[in-house]
């Protein structure tokens, strides 16, 4: 059963068609990657799939129940691109509240674990209002592992976090992964998704325009073999047929010293997808 | 159950932390001082007083006095209310803070009573407590007591949380500051309106105290605290007892048991409108 399964989802602000018709599914311990632009619907699929927007056509469900449901909602947890918590609360009373709501028994020892998986466990008596923009944000993500839901949804994670914020949170996700729980990751930043996810979906005026795993999106753009007359570049060939072309130079009397199978990066297939697309 | 407590609970502690209670706090203590000096000096200057002939100057007085104390504890209650629950729906989306906890399994509707409740826990012990501070600066210092003691004070609270009623009704489809002046000008309506209705008494216009009933039965928060402040001297007979009839805390023409039912109903429909409203509003 998939974790998270979207079909022919819709939705209409007035005259705004945010999401024209999504199908879209996270499976089992898949870690999927939604990319597009502002604007491209990818937030509104996520708050649908949360219950917080109902949709105007087509269907949402999280792990075979219907999105928005009680018993739907207890099986996700979720981080908002916007978000708050209140000032007042220290991090361990933010998870603590997040406890009682979600019916955790974790208590003391999961907040503990939480706080340290985002590498937050000296601020565990911190209050929100004496955080820095991306400890909050790390203690969205902590928030959202509350209860250890099977699907997360996160919605822009690493929007305010530093180098060094961004790599905890990725190592967060390798250890999901490694866990089993699928999560679905909106983010602008294509390295991230590139180097995390499982497979990308791109979503562009509310319609998927590609989807696949990285590697399956990502095209050959030839190969280049260094040698004693320089750099060549061999296009439209592939990894397959590098042992044909090192024959052929050194059968020429060329001397080869090196060989780059080149591919097109996520970013290339996004910006061909999106056409350029910024807002 | 468990999640309405734990989400009034979030809705006290906020409360608590939030300045506007120290505000609160601190008016309160201002109004009771001010309130003891003008019953002490009042009191203390009665008997020097030669009203007409059948008035009781200490029972018009007293009346009088912890009349405007009812209407202080009303306007406090309600400012308390207001601003416990003006940006509860709407205010906190735009803010951020409702999202993580909409999307935990806990019901719309049950966030909503949650957020009622915490406000009626601050606010109605509130007004209790204002209520019973003011009756026993009267009556210690001026040895007037009202004729009922307890359901005026229980029909100011229950005024009071109609109003946080109303304005998290209002939190549903309106921004906080949009929610919040709403709120305060229908809170102003029903006070003119209640005025007019006496004046209307005083009068014989049967066209404003038909104004002041309809009013009273659109805004019973009003009414209620019209019938508090007519228990208060609802035993009072007699020359004095009509002269306070006439004064603006002299109490309503609508009351009794069906305005008290009907308070109940309008609560339950102000909470089944902001439900349905608060059950179809995207976040």
């Amino acid at each position: 059963m998939a974790a998270l399964a979207v079909r022919g989802l819709a939705k209409r602000y007035g005259a705004v068609e945010a999401l024209a018709g999504v199908d879209l599914e996270v499976r089992e311990g898949e870690l999927v990657g939604l990319l597009g632009p502002n604007g491209a619907g990818k937030s509104t699929l996520v708050k649908i799939a949360c219950g917080l927007v109902r949709p105007s056509r087509g269907s949402a469900e999280i792990c075979g129940l219907r999105a928005g449901s009680r018993e739907a909602r207890r099986s996700l947890g979720y981080l908002a691109e916007l978000f708050r918590f209140p000032g007042w609360y220290s991090a361990d009373e933010v998870l603590e509240l997040h406890q009682k709501l979600s019916g955790s028994a974790g208590g003391a020892h999961e907040r503990h674990e939480l706080l340290e998986l985002v590498g937050l466990s000296d601020a565990t008596q911190r209050r929100v209002e004496e955080m820095s923009k991306g400890m909050q944000q790390r203690l969205g993500v902590a928030q959202a592992l509350v209860g250890s839901p099977p699907l997360l949804l996160l919605d822009e994670p690493t929007s305010a976090l530093d180098p060094v914020g961004r790599r905890t949170v990725r190592v967060l996700l390798e250890e999901l992964r490694r866990r089993g729980t699928s999560v679905l990751l909106n983010s602008h930043l294509l390295s991230e998704i590139e180097l995390v996810c499982d497979r990308v979906a791109i979503l562009l005026r509310g319609r998927l325009v590609a989807e696949g795993s990285p590697a399956e999106l990502s095209k050959p753009r030839g190969v280049e073999i260094e040698t004693d007359e320089g750099v060549r570049l061999f296009e439209g060939v592939g990894r397959e047929d590098v042992p044909q072309l090192v024959a052929e130079l050194v059968a020429a009397g060329r001397k080869v010293y090196g060989v780059s199978v080149l591919t097109s990066t996520l970013e290339d297939t996004y910006l061909e997808a999106v056409g350029g697309e910024s807002s | 159950m468990r999640e309405i407590l734990v989400i009034a609970g979030y809705g006290l502690r906020e409360a608590l932390r939030r300045k506007v209670f120290v505000v609160v706090l601190l008016l309160t203590a201002g109004f009771l001082v001010l309130f003891w000096l003008g019953n002490h000096f009042l009191f203390q200057n009665i008997s020097g007083i030669n009203p007409p002939v059948g008035i009781d100057a200490r029972a018009f007085a007293g009346a009088t006095l912890f009349g405007l104390a009812m209407f202080g504890t009303l306007f406090l209650g309600v400012v308390l209310a207001i601003f416990l629950t003006l940006g509860a729906v709407r205010g906190d989306a735009e803010r951020g803070l409702l999202q993580p906890l909409i999307v935990r399994p806990v019901g719309r509707i049950t966030l909503l009573a949650a957020r009622w409740l915490g406000a009626v826990a601050v606010c109605a012990p509130y007004v209790g407590l204002v209520y019973l501070s003011t009756m026993l600066i009267t009556g210690l210092t001026g040895h007037w007591w009202p004729d009922h003691l307890v359901v005026p004070g229980v029909e100011l609270a229950a005024g009071v949380a109609l109003v946080a009623a109303m304005s998290l009704l209002g939190s549903v489809f309106l921004t906080a500051t949009a929610n919040g002046i709403a709120v305060f000008m229908l809170f102003g309506a029903g006070l003119v309106a209640g005025l007019l209705g006496s004046i209307g008494h005083v009068l014989n216009s049967h066209t404003l105290e038909r104004a002041a009933k309809i009013a009273a039965w659109l805004l019973p928060f009003e009414a209620l605290y019209q019938d508090a402040l007519r228990e208060l001297t609802a035993e009072t007979s007699g020359l004095t007892g009509f002269l306070l009839q006439l004064g603006p805390f002299g109490g309503g023409y609508t009351g009794g048991t069906t305005l008290r039912l009907w308070a109940v109903a309008y609560l339950l429909i102000v909470g089944v409108i902001a439900a349905i409203g608060f059950s179809r509003r995207d976040l």
